[in-house]
């Protein structure tokens, strides 16, 4: 790793946001041609730094020299993009409806000798960004037929055709598959042996190990320090980030498991899932492991009411019960925390106490005539959830989509809890939110098994599957290939992924030896 | 999280800036022309916004659902058509029911309401069922309404309404029946709006229809129950104004519905969803009454009025969205 001037310095940078000081005078600083990994929790300050240095909102104070030049106190991001400061975000928003070459070059397209769009040579161009990183697509295609992993690469393309020095990437692997990620280790790899500086901010431990040169871990809006990959452990920078170790991830507790609460029988929806059964015990984690498409999350939606079972009974408490909508389930003791918090979760301009009663009502409406919801009361247990499951937040009042997603995510568990659920569906529930917020929502997840609740867990990270679940349903492309038992965590991840890859299947069927 | 106790203005002008707005407004117009500030100009604002200000309650749920209703002022044409039809006094010339007798007023009325709701019904369940945008599903009920409503009059208007009838754009004293009547509609809607789960759930649903389908909430009825009840309001604004011009023609009250999304949207509402209050659409509402009536106290020409009242219109939607724009 060359060690010369750095390629980016960032000097004392104070961030404050009314009533949040997000960054209280932070620095960090990136060599060309390394990878420098940032960790910390959600709200830490890791993505609200970046955020400054590519002028979404810039910093308070401090300093930043880039190239050994001193940028000033306010430039755009676009502004960024032409010095050659690029962030490919976790989000990303393409204009999908619009082809690769029109996003790359929005905005300075070439033009022929009557000042209109030269949409040749823009496909020219475009096809030779691409080839830069070796992606060979149709510069017309439109974006929105691209896979995430796809986008993600054009938006590297796009940042390379600014000839970017320093790419940021922010959470790139949270939603592409483990291929997908190779080929982007291999092009990151290739970025930096050109030079470029990488800002790699993710969760994932094992990950940040593979890529990383240096890693800076934030908390609180400061900086605890930075550590070269390779000299320092996992359990240091656990330490580093939560402030104490954690000795235990996955605090399962064996409870007492009673009788069948919830069973499904043959539930079968077009070609998402195939007959599929199972049942859940009183106290009981089962596990629905498999992987990305296997039809996890549409038989959990179907169970809820909002996707339509072409066959397939459900028993609750042994008596048939039919459910057509989420009012159904949620009046039978259901509850769904949704895997995708942005899109099915949160209402993100309304407030916290909003998006914790708005499934409660009915338990808030007055019983007379006059219908009507006792705001008293909801305060009272908005007030009571926020302390008891440590919502992060200066009100109730407070938007929730200014919550880091640790606390959004606690904002929608406080919104299920609330409706006092017998069984719940959590579908990725510690998906993209960090390790203390997780190991919470772990000791919540069995605190409520131990009360006797049924608990039903999609996650597609199998330690946490492993850790926290008493049976794991395995399903391979719609159809369930195993129903395993896990008692005293004895499943290996080997054996489950056997089954979740199908592998057994074929055995069975002697397709393979 | 840090958090800082100073007094926050921008929280503080996002919550009363309209308000604030709204008194400099008088507060310039009764310096200008002292006259303004008498009980009887007052009540003439007053009557002259209750129109668009009781069918912007209705566009005001139907906005914060992330929704629009471009019919509004077809819609009340057309229940106020037939209504008036029903209304006229017994022994008046021309009658289209020449040989009805004089109707209790209270029939006409419920006719106008039912029809109204009926007009909304088709809009939320066309929004609701078919997934079409309700730009287009009530952009279909502005002419489809307007033409009935000339169908059924023959293109002429109805006269000669019976007492009982046109008493809700009377007055009482001074007291103007269009001012109680958009009153008690303000009432009702605020506490629909605030206090009850229906309203709660048009937040939901303009916030995030996904999420508010995984809550539990029947979105599909409760789309259709918003746009009915935008269509009530629409008929109760029919009874006022064919109260107020003791007469119905079917070409009446074109644009209003523009004049009425004016009110709800200066009034904070938000087109993107989610947001708004009743509150809001009342001020809304008076801003754009203060403004007509300070404009002509003024003695601004009537065109003019209508080239400030478009810019008001725009300037408030930029301050709104400046002052709503996320924090990211």
């Amino acid at each position: 790793m060359p060690d010369d001037a750095p390629l980016l310095r960032m000097v004392n940078i104070v961030k404050n946001f009314p009533g949040v000081k997000a960054l209280k005078g932070v620095d960090l600083d990136v060599v060309a041609g390394e990878v420098h990994a940032l960790m910390g929790e959600n709200g830490a300050g890791k993505s609200t730094l970046m955020k400054c240095l590519i002028g979404i909102h810039p910093q308070t104070s401090g300093d930043i020299y880039f190239q050994g030049r001193k940028l000033p106190p306010h430039y755009n991001p676009a502004e960024a993009l032409d010095m050659g400061l690029a962030m490919i975000h976790q989000e990303l928003s393409p204009i999908a409806h619009r082809p690769i070459m029109e996003n790359i070059w929005l905005g300075r397209e070439p033009k022929n000798k009557f000042g209109l769009i030269d949409h040749a040579k823009m496909a020219e161009m475009t096809r030779d960004v691409l080839k830069l990183i070796d992606l060979d697509i149709d510069p017309r295609t439109r974006m929105g037929e691209l896979t995430v992993a796809k986008m993600q690469m054009v938006e590297i393309a796009k940042a390379l055709s600014f000839d970017a020095k320093l790419i940021i990437m922010d959470e790139p692997t949270s939603a592409i598959t483990d291929r997908e990620v190779t080929q982007l280790f291999k092009l990151i790899e290739r970025l930096k042996s050109e030079g470029r500086g990488i800002v790699y901010i993710s969760h994932k431990m094992d990950e940040i190990f593979q890529i990383a040169d240096r890693i800076t871990v934030f908390r609180d809006g400061e900086r605890v320090g930075t550590d070269r990959a390779n000299d320092t452990t996992m359990d240091r920078m656990i330490t580093m980030m939560v402030g104490r170790p954690i000795d235990e991830m996955f605090p399962k507790v064996d409870c007492d498991i009673g009788a069948v609460h919830l069973e499904v029988k043959g539930l079968s929806s077009g070609r998402a899932f195939k007959d599929v059964s199972f049942t859940v015990r009183k106290g009981e984690i089962l596990g629905l492991a498999g992987l990305v498409g296997a039809g996890r999350s549409e038989v959990v939606e179907s169970i809820f009411g909002l996707r339509h079972l072409d066959a397939g009974e459900i028993f609750i408490d042994g008596k048939p019960v039919s459910i057509r909508s989420p009012g159904d389930a949620i009046g039978h003791g259901m509850a769904f925390l949704t895997e995708d918090r942005r899109d099915t979760g949160i209402f993100p301009m309304l407030d916290i106490q909003f998006n914790m009663y708005i499934a409660n009502m009915r338990k808030f409406t007055s019983k007379s005539s006059v219908r009507l919801l006792s705001f008293k009361r909801i305060k009272e247990e908005v007030t009571n959830f926020i302390d008891t499951i440590n919502i992060k937040t200066p009100s109730q009042y407070q938007k929730i989509e200014n919550l880091s997603g640790g606390n959004q995510q606690k904002v929608l568990v406080a919104r299920w809890l609330m409706t006092e659920p017998e069984i719940l569906f959590l579908d990725e529930p510690t998906r993209g939110i960090d390790v203390g917020a997780k190991a919470e929502i772990h000791k919540l997840v069995t605190y409520l098994a131990g009360q006797g609740k049924c608990v039903v867990m999609i996650s597609s990270e199998l330690p946490e599957v492993l850790g926290m679940s008493d049976r794991v349903v395995v399903m391979y492309e719609g159809k369930v290939t195993g129903i395993l038992d896990n008692t005293n965590q004895k499943l290996t991840q080997e054996e489950v992924m056997r089954y979740a890859s199908g592998a057994v299947e074929l055995e069975a069927a002697g397709k393979l030896v | 999280m840090a958090k800082e106790n100073t007094f926050d203005w921008a929280a503080f002008f996002k919550k009363y800036g309209i308000f604030v707005i709204l008194l400099l407004m008088v507060t310039m117009v009764s310096i200008l022309r002292p006259n303004f500030l008498t009980a009887n100009n007052i009540f003439n604002v007053l009557t002259q916004s209750s129109i668009f200000g009781i069918m912007a309650l209705g566009l005001t749920l139907i906005i914060i659902s992330k929704g629009i209703d471009l019919g509004a002022g077809s819609v009340l044409a057309f229940s106020g058509v037939v209504a008036a039809s029903l209304a006229q006094t017994g022994g008046a010339m021309g009658k289209y029911f020449p040989n009805l007798p004089e109707l209790p007023w209270i029939l006409p009325v419920i006719v106008a309401l039912a029809i109204g709701t009926l007009c909304g019904f088709i809009n939320g369940s066309l929004v609701a069922k078919t997934g079409i945008p309700a730009f287009i599903a009530t952009l279909g009920m502005t002419t489809v309404a307007r033409g009935l409503a000339l169908i059924y009059t023959g293109g002429r208007p109805i006269s000669s309404l019976s007492s009982g009838f046109t008493f809700f754009g009377g007055k009482v004293g001074i007291i103007p029946m269009p001012v109680v009547v958009w009153f008690c509609a303000i009432a009702v809607t605020y506490v629909l709006l605030g206090y009850t789960s229906f309203g709660k759930s048009i937040y939901a649903i303009g916030g995030n229809i996904k999420a508010a389908e995984v809550s539990g909430i029947p979105v599909a009825r409760n789309l259709i129950l918003i746009y009915s009840f935008g269509g009530l309001m629409c008929g109760l604004a029919a009874v006022v104004f064919a109260g107020r011009v003791q007469s119905m023609h079917p070409g009446a009250a074109v644009g209003y519905e523009l004049t009425a999304i004016a009110a709800t949207t200066i009034g904070g509402t938000s087109h993107s969803g989610g947001i708004g209050t009743v509150t809001g659409a009342v001020i809304g509402a008076l801003i754009l009454g203060v403004l007509r009536n300070g404009l002509t106290l003024l003695g601004v020409h009537p065109y003019w009025q209508q080239v400030a009242e478009g810019v008001i219109i725009v300037v408030a939607v930029i301050i709104d969205m400046r002052t709503n724009a996320s924090k990211k």
